[in-house]
């Protein structure tokens, strides 16, 4: 029986993070540049391929092609070191994340681990090492600076991140990221509550601090992925590139393939925690537990939710990109601890009292 | 004198932000959902779509020498285009037309027209300047090559774009 588990996690690790992550990753780069574009009433890379769709491929036959440069008053070992450590991370996240209900009688999940959510923050906040490292290695002001920002930034922002989520658990009772969206695809989204049990006036009140860990958490994912308009660690104005400054070719492919799988992981937390992750709205074809079986087709059903929800998220995050400027580092900081940590803590203590009130 | 501009004094809800987001979200999907209805004008696909059929009439492209009607190569070769080339884009070597030649009253044609197209300015004096009427700017601007050599542009090539030009100066014709 163990081959047979570990052949089917292997396959997991590789359909999940290989053939879908990774391809998603290189999309989202040419949808970025597609909408961006058409924000702004450009066109867009439209020449390789059907709608420019085959523009991710040259771009990474340019990177694999183009030299790969080391400067010389470089710390070799970390600056080697860090693209990995910052691409690793955001990969192993996907680990924990539900992609499906189930598909030849197999959850689609790679790793059915009852600490989701915190293992997801645990190695997310690995990343911030690659960039410490980066900018360390690299010697020199601008890659620095962006790191320092980096560091600060992310270890104010987790701290809201992690608090934001707890009135999730504190209302599932649960930390199975596969069981919390089972529950929500019985009894109505988190921020959705319109069927089940959630059609009451406990499902509605309960709704009102998930509103706001949801803007408090998805800010902070924002700010954990360095994207507008919290992008100050590369802020090109500034800082050239940022952290990245003194890398070429494919080691800066993989800081700038890292920062888009965190933006994919994110986006996925944030379907599977507040979207219902791969149920369809209304309860339609939910099965009746976490063990039952799943028909076929019901189980690609519920990937494609899954993976629709994501690409919808995904497009958020590029209209927000494309819309806010960025924040000056004080305002940035102030945010993150003056408001965002008071108001995640506030959240804790109202949904508290929301739920004694309401036993 | 420093003039202090007051900060705008900002409304509780406009301190949260999220009103302003979501103003400039209706500005950028605005435009986003404007292009995906294909209701913006946008920059020409160039080489799908070209400019050629509104270029003007006074349109300065490249040089080209023309024949007149009876295939005489109406360039007599008098150099004054080389002359007065700004950037010394043309190379002119004249020859002598043999006496039992049919237009061996016309005396000089060149041997070797090279126009170098990496140095032409596109400024048109050889066209002002010819007393042949022999070269003409043509509207072709697409003028590329991989090598240097492959960008001089020499009589064959230059009589391939210009082609044949009818009229305008008969004083070599067999009537006069």
């Amino acid at each position: 029986m163990d081959w047979y588990i570990i052949l089917a996690a292997t396959i997991k690790i590789v359909v999940f993070v290989f053939l879908v992550t990774l391809p998603l990753v290189a999309m989202s780069v040419w949808a970025e540049r597609r909408v961006s574009a058409a924000i702004q009433d450009r066109v867009g890379p439209n020449r390789v391929g059907p709608a420019g769709l085959l523009q991710p491929v040259a771009d990474g036959i340019k990177f694999l092609l183009k030299e790969d440069f080391t400067p010389n008053h470089v710390r070799k070992t970390y600056y080697w070191l860090a693209p990995a450590l910052t691409m690793i991370p955001s990969l192993l996240t996907c680990a924990v994340i539900p992609f499906g209900s189930k598909l030849f009688g197999e959850k689609m999940v790679i790793a059915d681990l009852d600490v989701g959510p915190l293992f997801v923050f645990a190695v997310a906040s690995l990343t911030v090492y690659g960039i410490v490292l980066a900018g360390w290695a690299s010697n020199s002001k601008y890659p620095f600076l962006g790191s320092v920002r980096s560091t600060s930034q992310m270890i104010s922002y987790e701290i809201s991140l992690g608090l934001s989520i707890v009135p999730l658990l504190m209302i599932y009772g649960e930390l199975n990221l596969g069981h919390i969206v089972m529950e929500q695809a019985q009894n109505g989204w988190a921020l959705l509550p319109l069927w089940g049990d959630g059609l009451s006036i406990k499902g509605w009140l309960l709704s009102i601090p998930l509103f706001i860990s949801f803007v408090v958490f998805t800010t902070s994912m924002f700010a954990e992925t360095n994207r507008l308009p919290f992008d100050l660690p590369e802020c090109e104005t500034e800082l050239v590139a940022g952290y990245h400054t003194e890398y070429s070719s494919m080691k800066f492919a993989l800081f700038f393939l890292g920062e888009y799988a965190a933006m994919i992981i994110g986006s996925g937390l944030a379907v599977t925690l507040f979207f219902g992750g791969w149920s369809l709205p209304f309860g339609w074809l939910t099965p009746e537990s976490v063990d039952a079986e799943v028909p076929f087709w019901h189980g690609l059903i519920h990937l494609g939710a899954f993976f629709a929800k994501v690409i919808l998220f995904i497009l958020f995050f590029i209209a927000v990109r494309w819309t806010l400027p960025r924040f000056r580092y004080d305002q940035l900081m102030r945010l993150g601890w003056v408001v965002f940590f008071e108001l995640a803590l506030a959240n804790v203590i109202l949904t508290a009292l929301l739920l004694m009130w309401l036993k | 004198m420093a003039i202090v501009v007051d900060r705008p004094k900002l409304k509780w809800w406009e301190h949260l932000y999220l009103p302003a987001l979501a103003k400039g979200l209706r500005i950028t999907l605005g435009h986003f959902f404007k292009m995906l209805r294909g209701n913006t004008k946008v920059t020409m696909q160039y080489p799908e779509e070209k400019w050629d059929a509104n270029l003007p009439d006074h349109y300065r492209g490249a040089p080209a020498l023309v024949t007149d009607e009876q295939e005489r190569e109406r360039c007599v070769a008098c150099q004054l285009c080389e002359f007065i080339c700004p950037p010394r884009a043309i190379t002119i070597k004249p020859e002598e037309i043999p006496s039992d030649d049919k237009w061996a009253k016309v005396e000089k044609r060149p041997k070797v027209f090279d126009i170098d197209m990496i140095r032409c300015i596109y400024c048109g004096f050889c066209e002002e300047v010819c007393p042949e009427q022999a070269i003409y700017l043509r509207k072709d601007y697409a003028i590329t090559g991989t090598s240097r050599e492959e960008m001089v542009h020499d009589k064959e090539k230059l009589y391939e774009i210009g082609g044949v030009r009818v009229g305008l100066v008969n004083k070599w014709n067999a009537l006069k």
